[in-house]
This record gives C-alpha cells, structure tokens and sequence, in this order.
C-alpha cells in the first residue's frame, strides 16, 4: 500500500495542472438511505429470529405458570408458598414450596460460601501472579471445569467427595457443636447425603462461572493505577487491597450473584447427592435437604396428574427466582464494565 | 582488585551493599524464603497429623487437607513476621493463599476427570459402544450389553439441537451486534437472563409444551428442542463478543466497494470472525452435551436402540448414567461409570477441537486475508 501511494505523488503533482475535473453536478448532493430488496429481507429475517428468542422467554413462564395454576388455584398461592410437605396424591393433597425452597437456598448459600474465596484466589492468581504460560493454561483448564456435565459431578460428589467429607462433618459436629450451624439431632451417626456435603460440591461447580467473570473484570483494572501503587512502593498484596479489588467491586458481587443463579438451578448434581427431606430444619450436617430442580428431577413421572403440576409450579417459582437474581446479576456486572463502580 | 571489581560487574548481587556496583535484585526468592516456606509447611502438616490422629479420630482426607492449609498460612504469616516484618508477611500470606486456591481448582478438575476414569476405564471397548442394553439378563457380568443406544440418541438430539439452535443463536449475535436497532438492549438483557435459566426450567417448558398440551409423548426430538433453547443464549453471548472484535474498518471498506449489508456480513464479517463462531459453537455444544434434567423430562429413556429422534422414547448418554447409578447392583453403577467416562471423553473432545480452532491465527488460514497481504508485495514487483 504505502511502496504504491509513494509512487502515485509525484507522479499525481506533475500531472495536476493539466487535469480537469470531470463534468458533472458539484452542487449539494441529495442523500438517501434505500436499501435494496435482498438487505431489507437480511435485516428482516435476524430481527425476526432475534424477536423469536425474546418472545421465547415469556412464552416459558407463561406457560409454566397456566399449565401449574390448577395445582396450585386447589392449593391457594399462599398455602403452596407456605406449606412445607409434598404430598400431591391421596385423598388430602397438601404440598408446598416452603421447606424446598428454604434448603435450595442453604444448599446455594453453603456453595457461595465454598466456591466464591476459591473463584477470587483463582482470579486474583490469573490476573497478578500467574505467569503467561501458566495463565493461559489454568483459563483453559477452568473453561474445562465448566463444561464438565453437572451428572458427572454428581457421581464424583457420591463417591469420592462425600466419603471423603464424612468424617469432617462428624469432626465439626462432634467438636464445634456448640456453633448452632453445626449442631445435628441427639444421637445421630449419619454425616452422609447432607446440605453441607451437596453445598460443597455445587461450590466447586459455580468456580468457573465466578472466576471467569471475576478475571475479565479485575483485568480492566486501569493499569496506570496499579503501577502507580507499585511506583509508591506497595506490595503485591497493598496493590490488590487498595486497586484491584476496589475498582472490580462491583463486578465481583455481579459475579457472585451470578454464582448464585447457577447454584440455585443446579439440578443433577444436588439430586444426587442430597437425601431429600421436607422439613425446615438447622441441621446442616445430618442426611436431609432439597432443592427445587432437584425435587423436579426426582418426582418427575410420580403422582400423576396433580403430582405433574404441583412440579410445574415449583419450577415457576424456581423461573422466577433465578430470573431475579440474574437480572440483578447482568445489571451490576454491566455497569461495572463500563467503569463506574457499583 | 580489578578482577574482584570484574566479577561484580559481572554479577552485581554480591557487590558489597552500598557500593557503586550494587544493584537490588527486582524479585528473588532466596534459599531462606525457600526454608521458611519448607519448614512452615512442614510444621503445619505435623501439626495437623498430630491433632487428627492422635487427639480426635480420623476424619478424612479432605478434612485434614483443608486444616493442614489453614494451620500452614497461620505459621507461615508468623515465620515471616518474624523475619521480615508485617507487610512482608501479609505479602506472602496473601500469595500463598491465592496461589493455593488456584491449584485447589486444578486438582478438583484432576480429581472429577481421574476418579472417573479410575472406576470408569474398564469397561470401554468397541463392544460397549456399539450394543444395547435390551435383552441383557440380570446376572450377565457389566462387560454385557453396551451404551451403543445412548451414544447414538446423544448424537442425534445434539445434532439436531444444534441444527435449530446455533444458526438462529449466530442471527440473533449478527442482529444484535450488525443490525440493530430500538429493541437491541431489551433482547440483549433477556438473552442475558435466558442463558441462566436452570435447564430444567427449559425441559418443563417442551413437556408442557408438546408432551401435555400437544400430546406428542417423550421423543428424541423433543430434547433436541430443550437443548436448543439452552444453546441460542450461549451461542450469541459468545458470538456477539466474537461479532465485536471484527474491525469497523472492514465493514465500511466492503461498503465502499458497494456491497450490501447482507454480502458485508456474510463474506466479510462471518468470515474474519469464522474461528471464533467456530469456537463458540463448539463451547455451546460441549455444554449441553451433558444436560441432564432436561432430557428427563422430554426423552425418558429406553434400553434398546432406537435410531428414530421422532419414534418412541431414545436412550442419552447423561440419562443412561443418570438411571444405572440408581440401580442396585455393583456392576450397574461400573456400567454408569463407563458411560460417564464416555460421555466426558465426548466433552474433551469437543473443548479440544474449540480450542484448537481458537488458536489458529485467523491470517494463516483465512485465504481472503492472505491474499490481501500479498497483494502490495505483488503490486510492487
């Protein structure tokens, strides 16, 4: 490009007396956006499949919601979000979310409390002490954690986590009891399929979602601050406590959040692990626990009719649930993108 | 003298301090460092064995990890402390810690993928994945039958997701990010929030849809369509950041050679952005690979091979582990195992081939860039 221009101007200048400029209208030129037939089809037929995908999502919760108000209207709303047992069949049907709901959240709070110090120790390490080899490999290796099907964390949470986390339990029950999130029922031996076991395991599984998020925002950390923390004589450490963490504050708790999203949604995994129960209970550490997309997975196919709808509503509220806590999610972590902090 | 001065000069660490020659060294980790290091890790591990062992009874090798790690970072801070003083230590403390929380996610990685293929490796031979598990009595050894029938319902509910939901899920990016217009930030948000719906959500969905209001009955093809509604998301989320990067300048010289939009996008932005489409895809597919909950509730299962997505109930692969780890038997949960490792090998697979394909530098192979850059050399000549 630039060997061919360098040979056109001298050329163009010796040449340019002579030139006349070519006949034509030099006056205001009228222009007009047309498009042609084949562009007005293009741009018609994305949009249509981009309004197809945002009708799509309504059309699940309305749907969900109609096919499960006849469980739900012989209920009444107020007793299905307050009654805590599940019996859809039988002559007295009484079910409700309330116990369920209540451990889908333990369960998601265990998980943060797990997976989110990891996420951020993992972040931190990529974006300020990882080397450049070791940063690409270990971003790879975490997109690989992310991929691996929720099933085979399951089997992996069964049969290597659980025998393995069962005598810390006990530990804890035996010798911090007196803590009241780790008291468990007089006389109990079983430390196996409990809330902290499946929290556990689905704080390892929201690592990648919470690290990734977390790396993008802490590398937009404005390098002219953070060399000027070090210039100033600050450690590694002072530099993370005084420039990285407070300017990808408010992308982290996005990132948390959305954490929080999966950990909610997280089906297979807890159905596996966790031994279902339907009572609001503080023992985290003895068998017992639920989750919505759990007790879906597992009572699919059971009480017939009624049984069907009394699960569409629990994945209603489940919809909803996690609709709110990943819009609020999208929303801070959108806003800390574009620089301000939340 | 003047050799001494030369082998500072040569090597200016051991230049005596505050002479001319003295340099600081910008980062080391000394023989002491290293011995503070050693020796805080081996107090702690002590410790920990001391306590678990010999005071309280065994709980496990997780327990007494995690307790070895936190004891170390205490020891360590004060080792420290007392040899460098206060922000040195928090210095060091605060890097171990991160550095361990790294290493902690590689070996859970480590841990799920080598547990898996312990308990997994021994069964995996052509004759697993190519029968079915119809007719196969109840006291045959776990060598007998196969997962043939769930492979090939994998593949073709995958297949079939992907068909519908990668091309609507690229239009969608292409729309967002070429297109445009008034309802852009209200679909971007939404495809935001669709990509984070639990996939069971998206399951109930197609069984209210077609299995309760149409009738349709538990298909292969009705997964296909769960599984869809769980890729376009994923797909224009990635898509959309690849869309992005395209340069604008390529765009407006495609225009300025008159090209219409439709002809710019399509052998221009398409092409330029090919690897990271490619990419994107493959990720959205190694993902859904391995859903579960929503196959349940749109598939159901079957034990013989039924190569009709639109016949009868099919078999899938997380299904098959998902209903043979339930079961009683021993070699049952072998057979999950073997289908799990199957299932995993599928979904390295898949992540390597993304990876591979990100990796190629788009100039090397996208032949309309090479010939652009040769082009002037040729002009020239």
């Amino acid at each position: 490009m630039s060997g061919t221009s360098s040979g056109n101007t001298p050329q163009g200048s010796a040449g340019a007396p002579d030139l006349q400029p070519p006949p034509g209208d030099y006056g205001p030129r009228h222009l007009l956006l047309s498009r042609s037939t084949q562009d007005r089809l293009y741009r018609g037929s994305v949009r249509g499949v981009a309004i197809a995908a945002f009708v799509l999502l309504f059309l699940i919760g309305l749907f969900l919601l109609l096919k499960s108000l006849p469980a739900i209207d012989k209920e009444g709303w107020g007793t299905f979000l307050t009654t805590t047992g599940w019996t859809t069949g039988g002559p007295h049907p009484s079910f409700g979310i309330l116990a369920v709901l209540y451990w889908t959240v333990v369960i998601a709070v265990i998980a943060l409390i797990v997976g989110v110090p990891v996420s951020l120790c993992a972040a931190l390490f990529i974006t300020d002490y990882a080397p450049l080899r070791v940063r690409r490999a270990l971003v790879a290796l975490i997109d690989l954690l992310a991929v691996v099907p929720s099933v085979i964390f399951g089997l992996w949470g069964l049969f290597l986590l659980q025998p393995n986390l069962e005598g810390f339990a006990k530990f804890l029950a035996m010798h911090f009891g007196w803590f009241p999130l780790f008291r468990s029922p007089a006389g109990n031996t079983l430390f196996s399929n409990s809330a902290f076991i499946a929290g556990i395991l689905v704080g390892v599984m929201i690592v990648p979602i919470v690290t990734s998020v977390t790396r993008e925002i802490f590398s937009l950390t404005p390098p002219g601050e953070r060399e000027g923390a070090m210039a100033l004589g600050a450690t590694k450490a002072s530099v993370i406590r005084t420039v990285v963490l407070p300017f990808g504050r408010g992308g982290f708790i996005g990132a948390v959040m959305l954490g929080l999203g999966r950990a909610l949604g997280e089906t297979i995994a807890v159905a596996i692990v966790i031994s279902p129960t339907f009572i609001i209970s503080g023992h985290i550490l003895s068998p017992g626990g639920n989750s919505i997309a759990a007790l879906i997975a597992r009572q699919f196919g059971q009480g017939g009719q009624s049984g069907a709808e009394a699960l569409l509503g629990a994945g209603f509220v489940l919809f909803v649930f996690t609709l709110i806590v990943n819009f609020g999610a999208s929303i801070v972590v959108n806003r800390s993108r574009t620089g301000a902090s939340a | 003298m003047a050799t001494t001065t030369l082998r500072w000069v040569i090597s200016p660490d051991r230049a005596p301090e505050g002479s001319e020659l003295h340099r600081r060294r910008t980062k080391s980790f000394s023989a002491a460092d290293l011995a503070l290091l050693v020796s805080s890790a081996a107090a702690a591990v002590s410790f920990v064995w001391f306590v678990f062992y010999q005071l309280t009874p065994f709980s496990g090798a997780a327990g007494f990890t995690l307790a070895s790690i936190a004891v170390f970072l205490v020891v360590y801070y004060f080792a420290n402390r007392q040899v460098f003083g206060r922000m040195a230590a928090v210095d060091r403390v605060v890097a171990s810690l991160v550095t361990l929380g790294s290493v902690g996610v590689v070996v859970a990685l480590g841990l799920v993928i080598g547990f898996l293929f312990v308990r997994g490796h021994s069964l995996i031979s052509w004759h697993f994945f190519t029968h079915d598990q119809k007719g196969v009595p109840q006291t045959a050894p776990a060598s007998a039958g196969g997962i043939g029938h769930a492979i090939v319902g994998t593949i073709e509910q995958v297949g079939i997701a992907v068909l519908i939901g990668a091309p609507a899920g690229v239009a969608t990016a292409v729309f967002l990010n070429e297109v445009g217009g008034r309802i852009t930030a209200a679909i971007r948000v939404v495809i935001t929030a669709m990509s984070a719906v639990p996939s069971i959500v998206a399951g109930l969905f197609i069984y209210v849809l077609l299995i309760t209001e149409f009738h349709y009955g538990f298909r292969g093809i009705a997964g296909s369509l769960a599984l869809a509604i769980l890729l376009l998301p994923n797909i224009t989320r990635t898509t959309e950041e690849v869309l992005k990067v395209v340069h604008g300048s390529l765009r407006e010289a495609s225009m300025a050679l008159g090209a219409p939009e439709w002809r710019t996008v399509w052998s221009v932005v398409l092409p330029t952005a090919r690897t990271g489409v490619a990419t994107a895809i493959l990720l959205g597919i190694a993902r859904i690979v391995g859903e579960t909950a929503p196959l349940l509730v749109t598939v159901s299962s079957n034990t013989a091979m039924n190569l009709s997505p639109v016949h009868n109930p099919q078999e899938a692969l997380p299904i098959f582990v998902w209903q043979y780890y339930q079961l009683p038997l021993a070699k049952d949960v072998e057979r999950a195992f073997g289908a799990g490792l199957a299932l995993v090998g599928l979904v390295l697979i898949l992540f390597i081939a993304a990876r591979l394909i990100a990796s190629i530098k788009p100039g090397v192979t996208n032949r309309m860039v090479s010939r652009l850059k040769r082009t002037p050399k040729e002009a020239v000549a």
